[in-house]
């Protein structure tokens, strides 16, 4: 019970929202002070493209760092699973993942793993966008890390929505 | 009469004597053969919503010219700049540099016409995540194939110029103002473009940093024999630096010569920049 509800939900969706907020609005509050000071500016006048540069990086590195997070913490949240299990009863560690494997199925995996990659393009793609557009003055850099927050966290919850009810309908 | 005296009653021929010029007329700039001029700005119009900022401006600057763009604070003189570069697009005229329209080119156009172009942002613009040294590599490891030792004279040659050879290894936030306005300059000029842009570049720098920028224009200017266009309102910068001066008001150039011919104008806007001044 405990491994299905991690990795099918918890661990994807608590790590979701949790990299909403510090990614989205890292990325949101860094390129949102280079528009602002006229860095990319600079950058597209060198004759380089700031989109490459800025955002396909970015979002690049969410949508490969959101599944790896995703993974670390289940592993994490499992351990835990079983020192709390051990305070009430007494279960040697290779029973336990044992168990833990057998509850788990292909069809618990491939969607909670898919949607983690979905949730880091959202993060990254809405916190590029938030500070690519950010209007001049340093009050619209704060604007811009809170309103990257806010709809990435709103995505992540809606993508996760989404992939319940495809995974329900595909396996 | 002797040559000077000509020469200068050509030049006052051309400067109404309220020191208006008409906008459409010819000026002493002009050449029957317009692909002699560099930057060619024709009948160019912007507005940012109801608020028109360029309403008809012509220019034509000459390869090797410096011009130098006065006018008051949000009359738009920086988005005459911003348009030549491509960042900002003119709601009506031309902008022809080198021949090439800028609004009408497609982006890998663009990107090879703004390799001729060097533009100094008034904070300098230093990309803050990185030290002076990968500022200064970016253009180079990005436009040109120069192996690393090449990369590492290049930087090192255009940090003894402008002065900051200790510099290197610093991060944007270690340096003062006028440090960042020379690394701006520096990181402009390490691709050697024919044309710079330098949107205030004395702008809040004490007098001693601005006359050490305005020489190091100057000195740029001789070296590497560039078009420039100077947009500031630091009289001492635009005395040393300028072949040319126009005057911006209402959208529109309402007076264009050299530094002294302006001074000696007898219309209120162009006299007000010189009050006050020592020269």
């Amino acid at each position: 019970m405990l491994s299905i509800a991690v990795i099918r939900e918890i661990g994807p969706v608590i790590i979701g929202l949790i990299c909403a907020g510090k990614m989205g609005s890292g990325i949101g509050a860094e390129l949102g002070s280079m528009k602002v000071t006229e860095q990319i500016d600079a950058m597209e006048v060198s004759a380089t493209n700031p989109f490459k540069y800025l955002v396909i990086t970015r979002v690049t590195a969410a949508m490969l760092t959101v599944p790896l997070l995703v993974i670390y913490a289940d592993t994490l949240a499992l351990i835990g699973g079983y020192i709390a299990m051990n305070f009430s009863a007494d279960m040697s560690m290779k029973l336990f993942f044992s168990e833990v494997f057998t509850a788990i199925t292909f069809e618990d995996l491939l969607p909670a793993t898919i949607k983690t990659f979905f949730f880091g393009f959202a993060i990254g793609l809405v916190g590029c966008y938030k500070g690519y557009n950010c209007s001049r003055g340093t009050e619209s850099v704060g604007i811009a890390a809170n309103s990257s927050v806010v709809l990435a966290s709103l995505l992540v919850i809606l993508l996760d929505l989404i992939a319940v009810q495809l995974g329900t309908i595909l396996f | 009469m002797d040559n000077k005296d000509e020469n200068i009653k050509d030049n006052k021929e051309d400067i109404k004597p309220d020191g208006k010029v008409d906008n459409k007329a010819d000026t002493k700039a002009d050449s029957k053969d317009s692909k002699n001029f560099v930057i060619n700005i024709e009948h160019v119009k912007k507005s940012f919503g109801s608020n028109t900022v360029l309403k008809d401006i012509n220019l034509k600057i000459k390869e090797g010219e410096t011009v130098v763009t006065l006018g008051k604070s949000g009359t738009g003189k920086s988005v005459i700049l911003q348009c030549i570069v491509g960042l900002l697009y003119p709601d009506e005229g031309k902008i022809l540099v080198y021949g090439e329209n800028i609004p009408e080119l497609d982006k890998e156009d663009l990107q090879e016409i703004r390799k001729k172009i060097g533009f100094l942002f008034q904070s300098g613009a230093l990309y803050d995540s990185m030290t002076v040294r990968q500022n200064l590599e970016f253009p180079l490891r990005k436009l040109t194939d120069f192996n690393d030792a090449e990369i590492n004279n290049k930087v090192k040659e255009v940090l003894q110029n402008v002065g900051l050879p200790n510099a290197i290894d610093k991060m944007p936030s270690e340096l003062s103002g006028g440090m960042k306005k020379r690394i701006g300059l520096a990181r402009t000029l390490i691709t050697e473009p024919k044309i710079m842009l330098y949107d205030e570049p004395t702008t809040g720098l004490d007098p001693a940093t601005s006359r050490e920028i305005s020489q190091l224009i100057l000195e740029t200017q001789k070296k590497y024999k560039v078009t420039s266009i100077i947009v500031t309102h630091d009289m001492e910068c635009a005395k040393l630096t300028a072949d040319r001066m126009v005057v911006l008001k209402d959208g529109e150039y309402i007076a264009e010569g050299t530094f002294d011919e302006l001074q000696k104008s007898d219309d209120e806007f162009v006299k007000s920049f010189f009050e006050g001044l020592n020269f």
